[in-house]
């Protein structure tokens, strides 16, 4: 595959030749992803293969024993944009369901990488906040103990704090861990509505993304190795672009999710 | 204590003998001020489950009192930089894979010895050191006052300054790292402003209680499932009133003022406790 001007300029989030250790057990293995801009990215594989892991890559919260991660065309040492950047992680609907918070509060936390040291939120910041529980559906919630919600209703608080930092670029890691049927079909559709109407990059984590299959336009499979699909571009075409990294490919049915 | 009078007359000298007296005055201050302090440090860390951190806190500043004793330095600061170097050590041993409980055990374990072996030396318990173990309301000196404001102002400053960090990392340490908070940094900071905390309410409240102030009036507030500021605001409230009661009734009835001011703390909790299980039902 060959890189134009325009490709580096889109890609927002990339690994390159990536490895990491827990100890001395290899968990991820020479990893080469790119993550473009309006992407919405599917991460899959079996339990303990690395997915939280890959993301926890992108995130900083990790730094990898081999190969450089770069976001915004950064080395992720250097870079510092970090309200571009949201995340939802696998323990948000998990947390404390006594912690003191009101709904608002929650949301309102998602300002704060905008506002920087000693600011508060000012007008503008509360019109966002506001804006952002109206796209989930929660305004009339806000004043609301975050306890007393439900788990498919506490998602939605956490998208709508991810949302009002206006971010780029959206990490969620199983994000419906533990929520009805009902109440993931809502979730995607929300997703469906950040990733085409708002313009905003998503990668999903998920041992299963057949729930999200209609709007996922990229695939990673991710088992210490990972092997990734374009699934708009020619399947057969991908997988030999993956061998030509040097990437070790086991052939499985991606047709699933097209 | 107050002369025989009249009765009817009694309740009006009491509260006239109150603001007669330097020394009660200084105890209601710094009390007051104690108890803002301690019940909002309180709250961050009984909602990240380290109440306990102020017991250990408040042994090794035990240490910092003796050798303050000992070596003739005014025993706050010393305790104070005792207790703000354990921290530090206390970081530098979890950063050591050592585990956080037991880091904090390993230093408060050395503070302890410490100051029994300095108290050794110097000839045992005098009365002095008895109304550090216990508080006492009348120990409170003007220095310990200056000291006691410009210490709480200072940490009441860098709650109000700091309080998106704050809440943030509370509620979610991964996220706060992600959104670009130094998370490690912050901790520190939070655990010497409790190891002020704690200094500044041995003399009042005592070693063996001040942990309580830290741990009760918080988890008094979090019974009532409130948003982050109203808690906090209700963390302080129930502080500021049990001090308030419990110094009174140290004055009237003779009491050590630690003991009185905590068991109202603990009755606050108790009543609390009741009133919120009436309510369910």
């Amino acid at each position: 595959m060959q890189l134009g001007a325009k490709d580096l300029k889109n890609t927002i989030a990339e690994m390159e030749n990536v490895s990491f250790k827990y100890g001395d057990t290899l968990v991820l293995d020479s990893v080469f992803l790119k993550i473009e801009k309006g992407d919405f990215l599917g991460i899959i594989g079996p339990n303990g293969s690395g997915k939280t892991t890959l993301l926890k890559l992108f995130l900083g919260i990790l730094k990898p024993d081999k190969g450089k991660v770069k976001l915004f065309g950064k080395n992720i040492e250097k870079f510092k944009e970090w309200d571009k950047i949201a995340y939802i992680p696998q323990k948000a609907t998990n947390f404390d369901q006594n912690f003191p918070a009101t709904v608002f509060e929650i949301v309102s936390m998602g300002r704060f990488p905008k506002l920087g040291a000693f600011k508060n939120l000012d007008k503008h910041d509360l019109k966002k906040i506001e804006h952002s529980l109206n796209l989930v559906g929660l305004l009339e919630k806000k004043d609301e103990f975050i306890g007393s919600l439900s788990g498919g209703q506490q998602q939605r608080v956490f998208i709508a704090k991810a949302l009002c930092q206006e971010p780029e670029l959206i990490f969620l890691d199983e994000p419906t861990t533990g929520v009805d049927s009902n109440s993931q079909k809502n979730f995607y559709e929300i997703l469906k509505k950040l990733n085409k109407e708002l313009k905003i990059t998503l990668v999903l984590v998920s041992h299963d993304v057949s729930a999200a299959s209609e709007q996922i336009n990229k695939l990673a499979c991710v088992n210490q190795k990972v092997i990734f699909h374009d699934l708009k571009k020619d399947k057969k075409h991908h997988l030999l672009c993956n061998y030509a990294k040097g990437t070790k490919s086991i052939l499985h049915d991606s047709e699933l999710y097209a | 204590m107050p002369k025989e009078q009249n009765p009817s007359c009694m309740i009006v000298s009491y509260m006239l003998e109150f603001l007669e007296y330097g020394f009660m005055q200084r105890a209601f201050i710094s009390g007051i001020l104690i108890a803002m302090v301690c019940s909002i440090i309180g709250l961050y860390l009984v909602l990240r489950r380290m109440a306990l951190i102020g017991d250990g806190l408040a042994h090794i500043s035990f240490g910092g009192i003796a050798a303050g004793m000992f070596f003739g330095i005014y025993p706050l600061i010393s305790a104070l930089i005792f207790s703000i170097l354990s921290v530090i050590g206390i970081q530098k041993l979890k950063k050591m894979k050592v585990y956080g409980d037991a880091a904090i055990a390993i230093m408060f374990s050395f503070g302890l010895s410490l100051g029994v072996i300095l108290l050794s030396y110097s000839g045992g318990f005098n009365a002095d050191l008895f109304s550090y173990l216990f508080g006492s309301i009348l120990s409170v000196s003007q220095n310990d006052l200056y000291l006691i404001s410009i210490l709480a102002i200072g940490v009441l400053s860098f709650v109000f300054l700091f309080y998106k960090e704050l809440f943030y990392i509370t509620f979610d340490e991964e996220g706060a790292k992600v959104s670009g908070i130094n998370v490690e940094r912050f901790n520190t900071a939070l655990l010497i402003l409790c190891a002020i905390a704690i200094v500044i309410s041995l003399r009042v409240v005592g070693v063996l209680l001040v942990a309580s102030f830290i741990a009760i009036p918080a988890s008094t507030a979090l019974l009532f499932r409130s948003s982050f500021k109203n808690s906090i605001i209700f963390s302080a409230v129930i502080a500021i009133s049990s001090i308030i009661i419990g110094l009174s009734a140290s004055y009237y009835l003779d009491l050590a003022a630690g003991g009185a001011v905590v068991f109202t703390l603990v009755l606050v909790f108790a009543l609390s406790l009741i009133y919120k299980n009436l309510l369910k039902k």
